[in-house]
């Protein structure tokens, strides 16, 4: 609706606000989306498509041939497995973790205070420079770790560069990384508990045990839950990490959706095959992230409400 | 008040040390690395005892690597300013682009309001591959690859949604009635944004910005995929330096060290932003 430039000002103002005035503000910002939005319709496009950068002479539609080649293609399936594997091995873990530590934090002394500090670090450091700090730590020559076990009588432990051990050292960079975050979520969960059920199983002399199992956990399921969908959802997709620690290897040990997806693009340059699993990846993704925006949502009501 | 014994005193103490020690260790031993010549790092047994020296840094800021081989030079010092102008300029953009867009969804239900937040947000959740592969063949055409602009512009992936939910919550949470008032005295819609709004939303803002700077300094596979040697922040360019310098193990943990330091240094600077933002973001929204 462009107004004259005669119209005085002041009526310009009043005509442009309430109806338009939201989508105006808003657009520049779903300008810069759109564009990101494109990519997503080609890769679909791709991923239909026999295409390898290579030969550029043999691109067709091959419409579903990418995906039905993934039922009998040994490597696709090795790459969902170590995927999910990942996955759930780092939240599983940092859950755990996370809830221990937040627990031992919970009371809000000075040294609690500065701990939780402290383990804000580690989140801060890019995952991609972390595992480069592992590696220096775990290197065969002069890695701390691998002297530290040699003390407890572990000689030739090969870490990154053995398959049996590569899953786990890129499971521990991730929970070194990311468990101050389940730890943070979960700490603020625990800290905006009401205290009248504690104060009430106190004095009937409830057991501590108990105390956590039929109280705090419950309570805390929700935060639990949004903690866990969050992480579930960034660390099938994780790369950083195990692109700089191995870059999938040891063989094919390591090979989640997106650093096969990378080799795919950038070594075999083979484009659909490279598409097709990205959008399987984002099919998951789109599963899990329904879910957590579900939960997420409820557990934003119940902050709104108790505020 | 509940009942503590001596031995829960005791393994809550050793269970804190333990975590302790877990988390600040590597930190503190790649900055011992950083402090040390190659011969006191491959001692074996390892040992804190050496004199610290600043060669490794000395070598990085004049982008002179002497190695057994040869000297070699190596611009470090421009991946960490393609670091610090990438995150800087993204996140000004982002707030740009990402304040007024909040504000609108906070204020106005419009039609589809929901909507456009939930797909903005779902951005955050796909996997970047996703957009950045295809991104790539694009930029070449439009002669965007590795270019500070096509950079910053796919930063936006990262910064933009960010900011958008945690400032959209707490304009949410300022009463509108105030501003009511502010536009009933007679000023226009700018001016109670400007004057009353954007102060009253500042923490949240800045909770949001500093998040979005350290998720975008800390970003690795966006430039890995669009960006060459020379546009390269520091997550990339350090991954690059490991194979071209070898076994210079002290400059390596150097330059580990001054890449990771400007976001642990804004991190205990401004805690309880970022706690405030992590938290909220996550549950409050």
């Amino acid at each position: 609706m462009p107004v004259p430039s005669s119209v005085p000002k002041r009526r310009g103002k009043r005509l442009v606000s309430r109806r338009v005035l939201p989508y105006m503000l808003s657009l520049p910002a779903l300008l810069v989306c759109i564009g990101i939005l494109v990519p997503f319709i080609t890769a679909i496009y791709y991923s239909l498509q026999r295409f390898r950068l290579s030969q550029p002479w043999a691109r067709e539609m091959n419409w579903g041939q990418n995906y039905v080649r993934f039922m009998t293609d040994s490597d696709f399936w090795n790459t969902l497995l170590v995927s999910l594997e990942y996955a759930f091995l780092t939240v599983g873990l940092e859950l755990v973790l996370g809830l221990g530590i937040a627990l031992l934090l919970q009371k809000r002394t000075k040294l609690n205070n500065a701990v939780s500090i402290m383990l804000l670090m580690p989140l801060m450091t890019a995952p991609a420079l972390a595992a480069l700090m592992w590696k220096l730590m775990t290197n065969p020559g002069f890695g701390i770790l691998n002297y530290f076990l040699t003390l407890v009588g572990i000689d030739d432990f090969r870490w990154g560069a053995s398959p049996s051990s590569a899953l786990f050292t890129v499971v521990l960079v991730d929970i070194w990384v990311y468990t101050p975050f389940i730890m943070i979520l979960l700490l603020a969960g625990l800290r905006s508990l009401p205290t009248q059920p504690f104060e009430a199983a106190a004095l009937d002399g409830v057991p501590r045990t108990q105390q956590f199992f039929r109280i705090t956990l419950p309570m805390l399921t929700p935060y639990i839950l949004t903690a866990a969908l969050f992480r579930l959802l960034e660390s099938i997709q994780q790369f950083d990490i195990i692109y700089a620690m191995t870059q999938g290897g040891p063989g094919d040990t390591l090979m989640v959706f997106q650093v096969e997806a990378y080799l795919n693009f950038f070594q075999s340059t083979n484009v659909g095959r490279s598409s097709a699993l990205l959008l399987i990846l984002w099919a998951i993704t789109f599963f899990i992230s329904n879910i957590f925006i579900k939960n997420w949502l409820r557990l934003r009501e119940r902050a709104r409400g108790e505020a | 008040m509940e009942y503590q014994s001596k031995l829960e005193t005791v393994l809550r103490g050793i269970a804190l040390l333990l975590v302790v020690v877990f988390f600040m260790f590597p930190i503190f031993w790649i900055f011992l690395m950083s402090l040390q010549t190659n011969e006191t790092i491959l001692r074996v047994p390892p040992s804190i005892n050496f004199e610290p020296t600043l060669s490794n840094y000395r070598a990085l800021i004049t982008g002179k690597l002497e190695t057994s081989a040869a000297s070699l030079e190596i611009n470090f010092l421009r991946n960490l300013w393609n670091s610090v102008f990438l995150s800087v300029a993204s996140v000004a953009l982002a707030l740009l682009l990402g304040v007024p867009a909040a504000y609108a969804f906070a204020r106005h239900k419009f039609k589809g309001s929901e909507d456009i937040a939930f797909t903005l947000l779902s951005f955050r959740f796909a996997p970047p591959l996703l957009v950045l592969l295809p991104l790539s063949l694009y930029f070449q055409k439009m002669g965007l690859a590795d270019t500070y602009l096509g950079l910053i512009w796919v930063y936006q992936l990262i910064c933009l949604p960010l900011i958008l939910w945690i400032v959209r919550g707490y304009f949410e949470d300022i009463s509108p009635d105030i501003e009511y008032a502010y536009r009933v005295a007679g000023h226009s819609w700018f001016s109670t944004f400007r004057k009353i709004a954007l102060p009253l939303a500042g923490p949240g803002i800045a909770a949001a910005g500093l998040l979005a700077f350290i998720f975008a300094w800390n970003n690795f596979i966006f430039a890995l995929v669009l960006a060459s040697a020379d546009k390269q922040p520091v997550t990339v360019g350090a991954l690059a330096f490991i194979t071209a310098s070898g076994i210079q193990y002290g400059q390596i943990a150097a330059a580990i060290v001054m890449s990771i330091a400007p976001t642990l240094a804004l991190a205990l600077y401004a805690q309880k932003y970022l706690v405030e933002g992590l938290s909220l973001g996550a549950v409050k929204g």
